[in-house]
């Protein structure tokens, strides 16, 4: 059994969301440091303030402006901040309730350790010097020794006559991943250019790649076959737009290609002949690259055609 | 609303959960399970009327991840299968369902996750409101920790109170063959205080399958079926700083509507990830000390994401199975905070 694989996997996804009116007056508000809540039918105010009522679902658009100062209703000390994270020095996480709100906003309290944390202080929005319409323009609440209703400009009423209308949310999540036991058999016999199928012990058919597992009878695949390496075409189609990044002049044909022993076609691209004669019966064998790790492409051996009653059960 | 027909669990399995199954994809992690879980009722895959997974593409990191796991279940030719993107529990209930209406005498429901491929508390983020809180990347440690502030600050419970509840949990997981964390252990230092790593669950790989079977065909699968007398899901209000984090509404609401309060358990398999989270669930559930909780160590000791919700269902089943309960009640959970909470009642005929 050789090494199983292992290989970094970033995902990482520039999501742009659109804001209602309500998210939109919201953002737009800390940008120009005004904290806005949305008023229910019942009189309560929600900071940060919903489109719908949390309790009755009524629809809210009853923006009012509070204050930027506020009490903590509980807290969390984080000794070792994280990727993304408010502050990179060790802060609280805060549940703040805003003079003027009746509800919490959660974000991160600067503050130099545990001790002087705790539930009921009074602290205040410290803004972030470049503000876009996000709630990091909140770059953290600080102590703070005053009282509610000292609030700062003008009673704001949720108007503004450049609002924020979509928020970018970037995120980036790191993997290792692991492909398996079978998958990794497959990749490890690929770069000493062989291809390795897995028998199912039950209906004996042979997958290739192997994920493990025979999917007709939900047993566990772990016969080793070596299949190919020629194969036959049993169906392709011809590519004619480009993908980004790709370095392969279209028009191309992929193909589903059913390699000798093998009860499982799998794809690749069809090569060494033009692209409208390629046909269905086509035989081919794999084609590798000075230091590619599996097939670049397939191209034709110069052998007859398979009759097509040797392949119609792979289509 | 009493159920058309009766259905139980009549089945249990897990994996061994463990840190890391490198070795492992995830169908491969899976396949032992439905084997396991299978051969306890004789079914074979072709038998099985209905099938329904749970996982999610966020700990995978590769979208309809889900669709490799059915490699094991046999699904060609095509079965009736459908998938939810959290915790298997909830596939449970869709199962059930499925088989009240009449339409399957069968079920089987498997989930799986596998958290060593990325970093858990970063990946848990990604489920956060993504306008007011995500940004903030606070991690699900950070969360539950304000949660356990707001109980101490309650006078709901205390650090102490919290390390005798980990103790507890792993103790009694001792018995659990399969468990990642036996046997109590050091509280350790402050991950995000006040909670100590102790009052944390371990992160792991981990698969659990169930098959629910339907009125004599569960009689005539198990000797002892676990009959599911009412299983209810609800759900809090999203925004963390409406909810009165020392309190679970949801949970109580859904245990009344499953029929937990019309007569005494005597075993609450309580999926609480964190020490303080059976403080809150104990409240909401007014379970008496007479009740056992977590006889299987619960998921302090052994927490495989998407799975650890459908263990609770499937340990609380087992006991009934080995005649160790008459009543019992299982709780599944998800998202920060005990955010959504989902409670089966199961019960023994009196043998």
């Amino acid at each position: 059994m050789p090494e199983i694989l292992s290989a970094p996997l970033v995902v990482e996804f520039p999501f742009t969301r659109s804001l209602g009116p309500v998210q939109s007056a919201f953002l737009t508000g800390l940008r120009e440091r005004t904290v806005l809540g949305v008023r229910t039918t019942d009189g309560r105010t929600l900071v940060p303030p919903v489109e719908y009522d949390p309790v009755t679902a009524d629809e809210l658009r009853d923006l009012v402006q509070v204050d930027p100062t506020g009490t903590v209703t509980t807290w969390a000390w984080n000794p070792s901040p994280r990727r993304g994270q408010p502050l990179d020095r060790p802060f609280a996480w805060v549940l703040v309730r805003l003079d003027g709100a009746d509800t919490a906003l959660l974000h991160a309290l600067d503050a130099p350790d545990p001790e002087a944390v705790r539930t009921g202080m009074r602290v205040r929005v410290r803004w972030a010097a470049e503000r876009t319409g996000a709630i990091t323009d909140i770059a953290c609440f600080e102590p703070y020794e005053g009282g509610p209703g000292e609030r700062t400009g003008a009673p704001h009423g949720g108007v503004f006559t450049d609002p924020v209308t979509s928020i970018l949310a970037p995120a980036r999540l790191d993997y290792t991943y692991g492909p398996g036991r079978a998958q990794t058999r497959y990749l490890e016999a690929l770069a000493e250019r062989r291809t390795v199928g897995e028998r199912c012990p039950s209906c004996r058919k042979v997958y290739v790649p192997p994920r493990g597992a025979c999917p007709t009878c939900g047993v566990a695949t772990d016969e080793r076959v070596e299949v190919g390496p020629a194969g036959t075409v049993t169906t392709f189609c011809i590519v004619n737009i480009k993908a980004k990044n790709l370095d392969i002049e279209v028009p191309y044909v992929y193909a589903h290609i059913a390699l000798d022993g093998a009860d499982l076609a799998l794809h690749g691209r069809i090569g060494g002949i033009p692209y409208d004669q390629v046909r269905m019966g086509l035989r081919v064998e794999p084609v590798w690259s000075e230091d590619g790790r599996h097939p670049d492409h397939y191209r034709p051996t110069g052998e007859p055609d398979a009759d097509y009653d040797t392949y119609k059960e792979l289509i | 609303m009493d159920p058309a027909r009766d259905v139980a669990v009549v089945a249990f399995a897990q994996t061994d959960h463990r840190r890391r199954t490198d070795e492992l994809s995830e169908v491969e992690l899976l396949m032992p399970v439905l084997h396991e879980v299978l051969d306890r009722t004789g079914l074979r895959t072709g038998d099985i009327g209905f099938t329904c997974s749970g996982s999610s593409d966020y700990l995978a990191g590769r979208a309809f991840s889900f669709t490799m796991a059915l490699d094991g279940v046999g699904a060609w030719p095509p079965i009736a299968e459908s998938h939810v993107e959290t915790d298997g529990a909830w596939a449970l209930y869709e199962a059930w369902v499925k088989l009240l209406t009449g339409e399957a005498d069968t079920a089987l429901v498997y989930s799986y996750g596998k958290s060593s491929p990325g970093d858990l508390r970063s990946v848990l983020t990604r489920q956060l409101d993504p306008y007011y809180v995500a940004p903030l990347w606070p991690d699900s440690v950070a969360l539950a920790a304000l949660q356990a502030r707001a109980l101490i600050d309650a006078g709901d419970t205390d650090e102490p109170e919290l390390a005798r509840i980990a103790a507890r949990s792993r103790e009694s997981a001792r018995a659990n063959p399969h468990a990642q964390l036996p046997g109590a252990r050091d509280p350790g230092e402050y991950v995000v205080g006040p909670l100590r790593t102790g009052d944390c669950p371990p992160v792991g790989d981990g698969a659990a399958a169930v098959v629910l079977a339907a009125g004599d065909t569960a009689r005539r699968l198990c000797a002892r079926p676990a009959w599911i007398r009412g299983i209810d899901h609800r759900v809090e209000p999203h925004g963390l700083g409406v909810r009165d984090l020392t309190d679970s509404p949801s949970t109580r609401l859904a245990a009344e509507r499953a029929g937990a309060f019309e007569r005494p358990v005597d075993t609450a398999e309580l999926h609480a990830p964190f020490s303080s989270q059976e403080v809150v669930l104990r409240k909401a559930l007014k379970l008496g000390e007479a009740v056992r909780v977590n006889p299987s160590g619960g998921a302090l000791a052994a927490n495989p994401m998407m799975a650890a919700g459908l263990i609770r269902i499937g340990e609380a089943a087992a006991r009934i199975h080995r005649g160790e309960s008459d009543r019992a009640l299982a709780h599944a959970t998800s998202g920060p905070c005990l955010q959504q909470n989902l409670v089966a009642v199961l019960e023994g005929e009196p043998s």
